[in-house]
């Protein structure tokens, strides 16, 4: 098998936050009734979760959920349980009206680290970036595209989008975290619980 | 600057995470129609200085059309509601009567 190429080939930028090509996941796109208690028995066997509240992403011992829309979910696996995790859930859904699809390839993914997240992310997407908690999930919009954005604690934002548009991303988040464009607008924040 | 709240995700949007879909509860008519009604359903739309029913769609979130009631000069938003309706829901309609008395847009309106 050839060597897998992510998007942006493990490149990184030192800004007054740190923005770096995250680390490779294994995505599995799953379309499909989230209300059935099929999907939501699949899913618990495959990685250990429920199914997520809209705008959510729930973790589980096997990777995280991201809910997407009203009838597709995000499934984010280690990058060599893609293709296992993948045929469990095609096997527990069986007849069931569903698509699931391995999207590994399809999307790239970028960290942010540092204090400033909340702010590096303000600047660029018009999500109200008080309102994210760790646990949040928000597609959106970064800049001209489509994006996704999570938090995973305090100081670690999530963005993905399409592997296409990473570069543009990438070099978005980096001009936006360049030293020297501090604003301060989060400073003594306290984040909602 | 134009602020929904999705129906199906319920993100705080912004205008620019929203595509415009145009006028909202438009009746078809399609091929076999009348040719008055062809007309009207291509081209016949209302242009109100006050509360409008459109169309919108979170492009850049959940992916969803939905319906949204706003005042096209105040930019007040008196509510959104799903896609899978042929018309506004009571509450909006008694939202808009309660800051605009006397209001109209096609059938619906302030009557009293
Ligand atoms: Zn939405």
């Amino acid at each position: 098998m050839s060597e897998p190429m992510t998007a942006l080939q493990g490149d990184s930028f030192a800004g007054y936050v740190t923005v770096s090509e995250d680390e490779p996941r294994g995505m599995i796109q799953l379309r499909g009734d989230l209300d059935s208690s099929s999907l939501r028995d699949a899913l618990q066997a495959a990685i250990g979760c429920g199914v997520p509240d809209p705008l959510a992403i729930a973790t589980g011992d096997r990777g995280a959920v991201a809910w997407m829309s009203p009838d597709e979910l995000l499934l984010l696996t280690s990058p060599d349980a893609a293709a296992g995790t993948l045929s469990q859930l095609s096997e527990a859904l069986g007849d069931a009206h569903h698509l699931a699809l391995d999207v590994s390839d399809m999307r790239a993914a970028i960290r942010l680290e540092g204090a400033g997240v909340r702010e590096v992310l303000a600047k660029v997407t018009p999500i109200d970036m008080a309102t994210m908690t760790p646990g949040t999930f928000r597609r959106t919009r970064l800049s001209q595209i489509p994006a996704a954005v999570w938090l995973s604690d305090e100081r670690t934002a999530h963005v993905l989008c399409f592997r296409s548009v990473g570069r543009y991303a990438f070099d978005v988040l980096a001009i936006s975290s360049r030293k020297g464009g501090e604003v301060g607008a989060f400073q003594g924040f306290r984040a909602p619980h | 600057m134009l602020i929904l709240d999705c129906p199906y995700c319920g993100a705080t949007c912004d205008e620019t995470e929203l595509t415009a879909g145009g006028e909202a509860h438009l009746t078809r008519h399609g091929p076999g129609s009348e040719d008055v009604d062809f007309e009207t359903y291509l081209f016949m739309r209302e242009n109100p200085k006050g509360p409008h029913f459109e169309r919108w769609r979170h492009a850049a979130g959940c992916g969803k059309w939905f319906h949204a009631a706003r005042h096209t000069v105040t930019m007040q938003v008196f509510g959104t509601y799903p896609a899978q309706t042929v018309e506004p829901p009571q509450e909006i309609l008694d939202r808009i009567s309660e800051a605009h008395p006397g209001w109209s847009w096609r059938s619906y309106g302030d009557r009293t």
